[in-house]
């Protein structure tokens, strides 16, 4: 029987997470930015995240033009995207495109393209594509009443991050708040891929699970292989993998039969790391 | 009034810390440690020190009489943050947050930069005081403005020049936070303006309040009392707030701030962003932004590079929504019709910023002319820096050749 006990505090993506456990590996997530290399490219790409073994749970990145936390890879790929055009509302195509896949799929969104659209009217219109959540990397629950009102309205998961300078206080804040999981930033820096994971990462793992056990805990920032993914298992509950995914769909899309080919092979070697890490 | 922000950072609706977590820990400490600072007389005697024999403080109040003739019936007073070491009231926020830096025990500052004015004032608290410095500048700006990337490199500051976004003033902004989410334990960001997420725009209007308390105590002392108006420009705000801050609570003044119209609030080409934009979150604080029905941010225009920002300070919006002060819009073309008028008439060169808040007040001096005419009402401008560096967009923008107008001593 999984050790998440309490389902309500799972909500939708953290039983995906929770079944993974179950089954003695960790979960894969796996981010793309939305509208990168177009609209259509970018959904296209999302669903190859769901086919074979796959993605668990599927990031959908929304760009914004004043990206805080995303590095170089995804800033270039998402000011790219809205240059193309890429609006707020296509993250609920591609939300369908994922749940239609069978996968779970959760919105990456900064806060102010939500506050701009209505909280409320954004946690209906992704609940109604199938959306399980929502990760907010530049709102921490101390500022989220309105999120909070919102995905509890419509019933969405609500994923805080915490991070290694995080307090002990603001980590049970920051649990207390999460339906579904928690998103562990494990190194003290901003999205892309490095060569070795950070020795942070398991500490801020071990931290979170004792100021609350009964939440799944992800790991993100910086996982690029199978290796690094299996090193990640071995500790944490879900893999996040967003920047060396971006980096299969390398031609801009010229040539996105090859680009989705190459994604499916990192993927699959992805989820093959993901299963070892426990084995 | 002056009891804002709460606890949260927030003025009324506007304000607060919307930054990752990672951030959180580093703005927590950086509140405690300036309220702790804010407290210690050893804190308030050096900085007092600095600002007397390094920055030359108190700056003077000078009457703009030639000036005031195209006012109406206005007297207008400047506030000469312009005499400042540096040439702006920039050194004023500098000087505080680069001793807030050593207090701290941290050894470098990264800051962002739009033309270079907080870049080279950062660069030179740094050289002063031995702290490491980074400057982010947007590439754009780095091209446009390479004698202050070289002025900062002088003073030992390495410029990194910002090719993402827009590549101008937030993206710099957006560099230097992300730099800061990974380096935060050796550095501080000593952000230029009083935007940003909590602490930075309660601590940084601390640090421009000087502008207001010493104008305020000078117009008692030496010009019969309060003005009626004060005026000021609004890019991010910080003149403005310095300037404002300890004139809220008198209700007998009113607060103007004066933002850059650039082509035309009509046009795509501005930075109006109380004016012409609507609330939302940017850099870290709810407040006005220029931004698309997506909530993207705006490119924003103005000849003036330090009023050239999609956002503004969360105490302005809040200022403005309450109806404290009010905000209004001056045109490239307005602005340098002043630049030219007080450059003329009294011999001082305003920086472009400045010349929006004088060509706002000499508008104001004229609409009550007509409205009161009985009045003989006095406009505080802070005029907040030198035009100096402003030389080569006033060339342009007054088609001047450079040629001499005659030569003599010839003999050929």
């Amino acid at each position: 029987m999984s050790r998440f006990a309490d389902v309500d505090r799972l909500g939708i993506s953290g039983k995906v997470l929770a079944a993974a456990v179950d089954e003695g590996r960790a979960a894969l997530v796996a981010y793309l930015p939305l509208g990168y290399p177009s609209v259509d490219d970018s959904v296209a790409a999302f669903r190859a995240l769901t086919d074979g073994v796959g993605a668990d749970v599927v990031e959908i990145g929304v760009p914004y033009s004043d990206p805080v936390l995303d590095g170089e890879v995804i800033q270039h790929a998402t000011t790219k995207a809205l240059r193309r055009g890429v609006r707020v509302r296509d993250a609920f195509l591609a939300a369908e495109a994922v749940a239609s896949g069978g996968r779970t799929p959760v919105v990456m969104t900064y806060w102010n393209l939500v506050e701009q659209y209505g909280a409320d009217r954004f946690a209906r219109d992704l609940a109604a594509a199938g959306g399980a959540g929502v990760v907010t990397p530049d709102l921490t629950p101390d500022q989220a009443d309105e999120w909070i009102a919102a995905s509890d309205a419509h019933g969405l998961d609500r994923i805080f991050l915490v991070a290694p300078s995080s307090s002990e206080e603001r980590l049970a804040m920051t649990m207390r708040a999460c339906r579904g999981w928690v998103y562990a930033t494990s190194v003290m820096g901003v999205t892309g891929t490095r060569t070795q994971t950070s020795d942070a990462a398991p500490v801020i793992v071990d931290r979170a699970r004792r100021a609350d056990p009964s939440l799944p805990v992800g790991v993100g920032l910086g996982v690029s292989n199978a290796d690094q993914a299996a090193e990640v298992a071995a500790y944490a509950d879900a893999v996040i993998v967003g920047s060396a995914l971006l980096k299969c769909l390398a031609s801009d899309g010229a040539d996105m039969p090859g680009d989705l080919d190459r994604l499916r092979g990192l993927v699959d070697k992805l989820a093959e790391g993901v299963r070892r890490g426990r084995g | 009034m002056t009891q804002l922000p709460d606890s949260m950072g927030r003025f009324g609706d506007f304000g607060g810390k919307f930054v990752p977590e990672a951030l959180q820990a580093a703005l927590s400490e950086l509140a405690e440690e300036f309220t702790k600072a804010a407290s210690d007389p050893t804190f308030a005697h050096e900085l007092h020190r600095l600002q007397r024999d390094y920055s030359g403080r108190p700056t003077p109040i000078t009457v703009a009489e030639n000036f005031s003739k195209q006012c109406g019936n206005a007297t207008i007073y400047l506030k000469r943050e312009d005499l400042n070491h540096t040439g702006a009231h920039k050194i004023n926020n500098v000087l505080g947050q680069a001793l807030l830096t050593k207090r701290m025990g941290k050894t470098r500052v990264i800051a962002e930069t739009g033309a270079g004015q907080h870049g080279v004032a950062t660069a030179t608290a740094a050289a002063l005081l031995g702290l490491e410095c980074r400057v982010y500048m947007g590439e754009v700006d780095t091209q446009r403005q390479a004698l202050n990337v070289a002025r900062m490199q002088l003073l030992g500051a390495e410029v990194i020049a910002v090719a993402a976004g827009s590549r101008t003033l937030k993206d710099a902004m957006n560099e230097a936070m992300r730099e800061w989410v990974s380096t935060v334990e050796t550095t501080h960001y000593l952000i230029g303006t009083v935007g940003g997420p909590h602490p930075f725009p309660w601590l940084v209007r601390e640090l421009q309040r000087v502008i207001s308390t010493e104008a305020r105590a000078q117009m008692i002392a030496d010009h019969g009392g309060l003005p009626d108006h004060v005026a000021a420009c609004v890019g991010g705000g910080s003149n403005a707030i310095g300037m404002f801050a300890d004139f809220i609570d008198d209700p007998s003044v009113a607060l103007h701030g004066f933002e850059a119209a650039g082509e035309g609030i009509d046009t795509t080409r501005h930075a109006a962003t109380i004016t012409a934009g609507r609330p939302g979150v940017l850099h870290g604080a709810r407040t006005y932004v220029l931004q698309d029905e997506d909530g993207q941010t705006i490119d924003s225009h103005s000849i003036s590079a330090g009023l050239d920002y999609p956002g503004v300070g969360p105490e302005h919006a809040w200022l403005a929504s309450s109806g404290r002060a009010t905000y209004e819009p001056v045109t490239d073309a307005e602005a340098m019709t002043a630049f030219r008028a007080l450059t003329r008439t009294e011999g001082i060169i305003p920086a472009i910023e400045s010349a929006h808040a004088v060509a706002g007040a000499q508008r104001l001096g004229l609409r009550l002319a007509q409205e009161q005419p009985d009045l003989r009402p006095k406009i505080l401008v802070c005029l907040s820096g030198r035009g100096d560096k402003d030389v080569g967009t006033a060339f342009e923008w007054f088609k001047m050749s450079g040629r001499p107008d005659a030569v003599v001593g010839g003999t050929e």
